[in-house]
């Protein structure tokens, strides 16, 4: 009992490890992309068709991608980045990719969702792109990005079991070849419990985000 | 102040072209409160959107100040904009900062230091009469209140023009009133030129000192609010002032009036216009004194545009021997606008 505890909060801490820095690289680079997906988009206030057409196919390849095969896919350049392709924080990297495009079009979605008349108030007042985007556009949609970055949170959860394919670890990986490959079925119950609990607290807490975001208006 | 020459818009896209302005040519002086009205669709937000470019004009020149504004590079297009305040018909606040944060957003966005932004905010809430609400947000404020917030906003940066973007449309009658009572008394106050697009007659009567009226994309007619209250020369014009007041004579009445026609031997129903001074004096009385005639007033109404009385009555003149015509003639002497009511 006492080694199944142990396994369980390796995993555990695994999962939590891998979900938390994915969660954190795709929003610091998806939120931007986001920003960039809407604001080179027609009628919007750096209207750039090319770039905008080739972000949006990049972004769309990479989300047409099985996680799965992008796992294995990005090795090299995982090895590249982090100096090797197996273990925990090499399953970072694929994580990252997979959800930055996926936090990228909720941004774009949640900036869509910003009053287009707010936006030419600003820009009467003399406002650049710059400080549209940053006084403007990510303050009003703030709660909705959030709400975004708790969905990106949840799939990752989901994404990281598939990490085992290249020994990352984790709850998911712990449920495959405990629970499936050796017929310990009382493992794979508790993994699956453990994920419950870790996606409800994810929502829960990003609700209250939203909500405390969202406070008057 | 603000100069508009042959200026054109054109929307060009798949289905083909539609031209949105054609030809616009205004002068707006310091101080004026000119409206713009026309139906939904004439092209008067556009209008008002082009002279701080919001909307690129096709062609046609805009000048503010003697400032070309279609010529400026981006940065001295920004630089301009922060000297023309703008409102609109739905608030357009920011639903994330506080009424003090919104009006001190433009301050922020001209780079004003905290201490300037601070005694700013809290003399335009004192203008607009919001200081109490300085720690509320947009949501929590009724559409008056945030109008007010909005006022409060477009002054940040003491501008030299206000555009006002149908600034009541969305607000009721009552909180209407108050709106446009603000803006006159800002423009009393700081002298600030306005530019007001509306669809209600009302709004151009409460403030406006010179209108433009627009339809299918042109100006129609122009001149001060009493000239066009007055004298319409355009249909569309008449129809704005029928939703207002009715100059037109009811249904009701010409039935009566074709009654008296038929058993008048020598008598008239008449429309008079009165305008300005002459509604203070006793004309009426005067006429049935001097020339014998009997008048019997059938309907009318007077109202007050820009302090100047304005005002319809309908009457039935009875005399004999042409007495009636002569006290038509002579009411046409004295500056009336006198019409014969033939209703056939």
């Amino acid at each position: 009992m006492a080694e199944t505890v142990k396994l369980l909060f390796s995993a555990t801490r695994e999962t939590v490890y891998m979900v938390a820095v994915s969660v954190l690289i795709a929003s610091i680079f998806g939120i931007p992309l986001g920003v960039l997906l809407y604001s080179t988009d027609r009628g919007r206030i750096l209207e750039n068709s090319p770039l905008n057409k080739a972000l949006g196919t990049i972004v769309n390849i990479f989300r047409s991608i099985p996680f799965v095969i992008l796992l294995i896919m990005l090795i090299p350049f995982t090895r590249w980045l982090v100096g090797k392709s197996i273990g925990t924080t090499a399953a970072i990297v694929p994580l990252s990719v997979a959800a930055i495009p996926f936090m990228g079009r909720l941004t774009e979605t949640a900036l869509r969702e910003v009053d287009r008349g707010v936006i030419e108030a600003a820009q009467a007042m003399g406002a650049s792109p710059f400080q549209v985007i940053t006084k403007v556009l990510i303050p009003e949609a703030l709660p909705s990005i959030a709400a975004g970055i708790t969905i990106t949170a949840i799939n990752l959860v989901g994404y990281s079991a598939m990490a085992g394919v290249i020994g990352g670890g984790g709850l998911g990986d712990l449920a495959v070849r405990y629970g499936y490959q050796r017929f310990m079925l009382d493992i794979m119950l508790y993994t699956v419990a453990i994920l419950v609990v870790m996606v409800q607290l994810i929502q829960v807490l990003g609700d209250l985000v939203v909500k405390y975001l969202s406070k008057h208006r | 102040m603000i100069r508009i020459r042959n200026l054109t818009k054109v929307y060009t896209s798949a289905s083909g072209t539609v031209k949105a302005l054609d030809g616009i040519n205004l002068d707006i002086e310091k101080g004026d409160i000119f409206g713009i009205i026309g139906l939904s669709g004439a092209g008067k937000s556009t209008l008002l959107r082009c002279i701080n470019l919001l909307e690129k004009p096709t062609s046609g020149s805009i000048e503010i100040d003697g400032v070309e504004m279609t010529g400026l590079s981006p940065k001295e297009l920004k630089e301009m904009r922060k000297k023309i305040g703008m409102i609109f018909q739905h608030f357009n606040l920011l639903s994330s900062r506080t009424v003090w944060g919104n009006v001190a957003f433009p301050l922020e966005i001209a780079g004003f230091d905290r201490k300037t932004i601070n005694e700013k905010v809290e003399n335009l809430l004192n203008l607009v009469g919001l200081s109490d609400k300085a720690k509320s947000f947009p949501s929590q404020l009724s559409g008056g209140q945030k109008q007010r917030v909005g006022i409060a906003r477009a002054l940040a940066c003491d501008p030299k023009v206000l555009l006002c973007d149908e600034a009541t449309s969305a607000l009721d009658p009552e909180t209407t009133l108050s709106i446009l009572k603000l803006l006159k008394d800002i423009n009393e106050k700081l002298g600030i030129t306005m530019v007001v697009v509306t669809h209600e007659m009302n709004v151009i009567k409460q403030i406006c000192n010179k209108v433009a009226v627009i339809e299918k994309s042109r100006v129609v007619e122009q001149g001060t609010t009493f000239e066009i209250f007055s004298r319409p020369k355009t249909q569309t014009a008449r129809n704005f002032l029928k939703s207002m007041f009715i100059c037109e004579i009811p249904e009701e009445l010409k039935a009566k009036i074709k009654a008296l026609n038929g058993n008048l031997a020598e008598g008239r129903v008449v429309k008079i216009g009165f305008f300005g001074e002459i509604t203070a004096k006793p004309i009426l009385s005067e006429v049935v004194k001097k020339f014998g005639v009997n008048a019997n007033i059938l309907y009318g109404n007077i109202d007050h545009i820009q302090g100047t009385p304005f005002g319809t009555l309908v009457v039935q003149f009875e005399g004999k021997n042409g007495t009636a015509d002569r006290a038509l003639s002579y009411l046409q002497d004295i500056g009336l606008e006198v019409e014969v009511v033939e209703i056939g």
